[in-house]
């Protein structure tokens, strides 16, 4: 399963259903947070990316299982506004050949439709309680969409002494090589 | 206001009697490129349901107060939501009833002519999907070519005329609608032709159409002739009815030609188009009247809405008929071809009886345009 902050039942419905709950559900939400879509009707598929793009959501992906179809969308498609502060960059460019970890922040569910092969995630609200998973010693290149995230991460990181962090910029939405996904 | 619900059949009285219509279409804007309405006189205005859920006075200037408005989706549902909100905005609206998915299934009946000795010819034309269906009627016996899968159309039609269905043909294995042909046969106890060499997998029985093979419907023995075809697949054979008709499958079009790709076979296949199309209909007289399985747009259509048009003027005016050089049609047929048409290999495994997907995964995969030809 794909983790998403909140679940919405939608099967069963038929359209403009799906959408006219999905619109309510993620008021609900906090910007940032994903909401996992359950419906049957196959034209929802389409609908909702179309929708998601239009209001400024971001549509991750589907998942078939059956005959029910699991949408996942990000809320807000903007990310956090902050300068970017965080001092060590590295390009995208050639930053699978690399040594060391890729640490992807983004949600668990934007990693499972599409990530660098190789690539550990930990979303950036679960960073601070997972430290002890990482090995100070190591290279860390910090990933997100667009560097954002990845910023405030890098910054966690090297508070609580990781001495080689760097933050991979722009971020997977620039990103053209092979993708894995989880799903 | 109240919400009017139309039938498909309102809409295509509409298209056939060339009247206006404007149409609310709220289905995403890919789906809408994609496929839509056509209508001689129609005007569109393309907004998602999805934009809509917060209200419609934006779009209120846009709709026009002196002509009908006809607000159109997917399969309904959206477009309820859409005509209730913009009845409770003050406008008289109305809805297709089954949305888009109703009006691919749509069958208008056409005329095409009357036969001797009380014979009759009919189109059966679904202006949804581009599909183009023939029953010759005479005296008492009838016979269909290239049925659709809406197979109630035909046997009722057969039913109200008081004629026995007796032969059933497809001119080829489609691989853009879902033959009606074998269920057909199944209900009336017809005889279900097929091309043998389109139908080599086949898991059913059926009855070889070859070349040269003679029907004689009614008592005044209409004629129905077979003439082997190929080019759009390798059985592809056309028929001429009563010496007048020149029906010819997916091989030669309106303003356009087959496309020899559909079986994933251009390049072999090419060849047999050429030699039809260059060859074979040329030792035809020109005077018989081209009667296709498909058309591609609304112009295709004759004023009294039927597709039809003679054969010398399609040598003179049909594109794919006036290529000379033989390597510059190659090219023509198997480049740059249109998108092949939604889930065709599985539409060929249905027409083979390979599979049999219920009614809704049947509506499915026949979703969207035509895409039998090339321009």
């Amino acid at each position: 399963m794909i983790q998403a902050n909140m679940q919405l039942d939608a099967k069963g419905l038929a359209c403009p259903m799906p959408i006219v709950k999905t619109k309510k559900a993620i008021t609900d939400l906090e910007e940032g947070q994903v909401l996992e879509v359950q419906a049957t009707d196959k034209g929802s598929k389409a609908d909702l990316a179309a929708w998601a793009s239009s209001v400024g959501n971001q549509y991750l992906g589907t998942v078939e299982d059956g005959d029910v179809l699991y949408h996942y969308i990000r809320k807000g498609s903007n990310e956090p506004e902050v300068e970017q502060s965080f001092e060590h960059t590295v390009s995208l460019d050639g930053i699978e050949s690399r040594d060391g970890l890729i640490l992807d922040v983004r949600e668990a569910a934007e990693y499972a439709f599409g990530h660098i092969d190789g690539a550990k995630s930990i979303p950036l609200g679960e960073l601070d309680s997972r430290l002890l998973e990482l090995d100070k010693e190591q290279e860390v290149y910090v990933i997100c969409r667009t560097g954002k995230r990845s910023d405030l991460a890098a910054q966690l990181l090297a508070n609580n002494g990781f001495t080689k962090v760097y933050n991979v910029l722009p971020g997977m939405n620039a990103w053209n090589g092979n993708i894995k996904k989880d799903i | 206001m109240a919400v009017k619900k139309w039938t498909a059949a309102q809409v295509a009285r509409k298209v056939m009697d060339h009247e206006e219509l404007f149409i609310l279409d709220v289905r995403n804007t890919d789906a809408f490129e994609d496929w839509k309405i056509d209508g001689h006189q129609f005007e569109y205005l393309n907004i998602p349901y999805f934009e809509l859920l917060d209200g419609v006075e934006e779009i209120l200037p846009k709709l026009p107060i002196d002509k009908e408005v006809l607000v159109v989706c997917a399969k309904e549902g959206s477009s309820v939501m859409v005509a209730e909100m913009l009845s409770e905005a003050g406008r008289e609206v109305a809805y297709l009833e089954g949305g888009m998915k109703s009006w691919s299934s749509y069958l208008e009946p056409v005329k095409v002519t009357d036969l001797e000795n009380g014979g009759e010819l009919y189109q059966f034309v679904r202006l949804g999907k581009g599909c183009l269906s023939y029953m010759v009627i005479s005296e008492g016996e009838a016979a269909i070519i290239d049925a659709v899968r809406f197979t109630d159309v035909f046997t009722n039609f057969a039913k109200e005329k008081g004629v026995e269905i007796k032969y059933i043909f497809d001119t080829h294995l489609h691989a853009d609608h879902i033959s009606g042909g074998r269920m057909i046969a199944d209900a009336t106890g017809g005889t279900y032709y097929l091309p043998p060499k389109d139908a080599q997998e086949v898991v059913f029985d059926y009855t070889a159409l070859t070349d040269g093979l003679n029907v004689k419907i009614g008592a005044s023995q209409l004629d129905v002739n077979a003439l082997y075809s190929p080019g759009h697949t390798i059985g592809s054979t056309s028929f001429i009815i009563d010496n007048q008709f020149l029906v010819t499958g997916d091989i030669l079009f309106i303003d356009s030609i087959g496309r020899p790709d559909l079986a994933g076979l251009a390049e072999d296949w090419v060849g047999d188009l050429r030699e039809t199309l260059y060859s074979r209909y040329r030792d035809i007289k020109e005077d018989l009247v081209v009667l296709p399985a498909h058309f591609m747009m609304i112009d295709e259509l004759n004023e009294d809405g039927t597709v039809a048009k003679r054969l010398g003027d399609l040598f003179k005016d049909n594109h794919g008929l006036n290529i000379e050089d033989e390597a510059e049609f190659r090219r023509t047929v198997t480049e740059n071809l249109p998108p092949q048409p939604n889930a065709y290999e599985q539409i060929r495994q249905v027409n083979m009886g390979k599979i049999t997907p219920d009614n809704d995964e049947q509506t499915e995969m026949e979703i969207g345009p035509n895409r039998c030809a090339i321009r």
